[in-house]
């Protein structure tokens, strides 16, 4: 990433106070794609027999990663709000692990980004969940 | 033959809200939201206080979606134990007092959750309930609703679909 890359990427995460709160760095932020890692936390933790990562944790990381990866798209007007997000839980994400988001816009309308996403833990073959949701495209 | 004479309701309501406490306070993030549950029979309303670390967007403001996709999770998942455990309680199949003490039930686990965004989250608390359209011995399928001020105009709703913990573990 060059100079104006990597600020816009810690800007992002600055500007955005609840994807702060969860501790997430952006490690990417361009033309459509974006890749977002979350650190493991004793906080987020949803099942306390397993200290596995609740799922919402996970949905709010893929939420961000995938509107990133839309409001980065040369499309997109400035602003993006999701419409919808379908997440499926493959496997528990290990704990102690963080956890890496990859988001790709995969088509861009005039008023629609329709986008994917894959969460992957240390073991990047296997992921941990998987997301579709589409998103605005912040034009009027 | 006498009729048994019923519990006091004190009795019962403690029984039931120290069970649900239990549920609840067991799981951090729960905590770290700050989500709360409010309990009128077997029906259960939960509570996500507005507090600025929830925002997405700063501009409008605006809740962060991925904070209401978990809201309404974390509404689904103690939604479905709860009533896994509600008929478990009453018939005394299960004693609350080992709840209390640490002895939790394993959790449904999230196969997969859709969420529709119908308004943007206001700055201000949000309420949801889910409800329990279908569930088996393996499978279950929740629906909720969340809103903020007014109860008939949603500002987010979600299906998801579950995997039941075994009766064994």
């Amino acid at each position: 990433m060059g100079v104006d890359k990597t600020k816009i990427a810690e800007q992002f995460i600055k500007a955005i106070p609840h994807s702060e709160a969860l501790g997430m760095t952006v490690t990417r932020i361009e033309e459509g794609f974006a890749t977002i890692e979350m650190p493991y936390d004793d906080r987020f933790v949803g099942d306390p027999k397993t200290g596995v990562i609740h799922g919402g944790a996970v949905s709010a990381l893929m939420d961000t990663c995938c509107g990133a990866a839309a409001l980065s798209h040369p499309a997109n007007g400035g602003s993006t709000a999701t419409i919808d997000l379908r997440i499926d839980y493959m496997r528990p994400a290990t704990p102690g692990q963080r956890i890496r988001a990859e988001a790709e816009c995969f088509h861009v309308t005039r008023t629609v980004a329709f986008v994917r996403a894959r969460a992957m833990d240390d073991d990047a073959d296997r992921p941990v969940a998987t997301a579709t949701g589409t998103f605005t495209t912040g034009k009027t | 033959m006498a009729r048994e004479k019923p519990e006091p309701v004190q009795v019962i309501k403690q029984r039931r809200d120290a069970a649900l406490h239990a549920l609840v306070d067991g799981v951090p993030y729960i905590r770290f939201l700050g989500i709360e549950f409010d309990r009128r029979g077997d029906e259960l309303t939960a509570i996500m206080p507005f507090k600025d670390d929830l925002i997405g967007n700063p501009a409008l403001p605006a809740i962060h979606g991925g904070a209401t996709a978990a809201f309404l999770e974390v509404s689904s998942i103690i939604g479905l134990s709860w009533a896994m455990l509600w008929d478990e309680i009453e018939s005394g199949r299960l004693d609350p007092d080992r709840l209390v003490a640490g002895d939790l039930p394993s959790l449904p686990k999230t196969i997969s959750f859709t969420v529709d965004y119908l308004r943007s989250g206001l700055p201000r608390d949000a309420y949801s309930r889910a409800r329990v359209k279908r569930s088996g011995r393996r499978y279950a399928s929740v629906h909720v609703e969340a809103w903020q001020d007014n109860r008939a105009r949603p500002f987010a709703q979600a299906t998801g679909h579950f995997l039941m913990p075994r009766g064994d573990g």
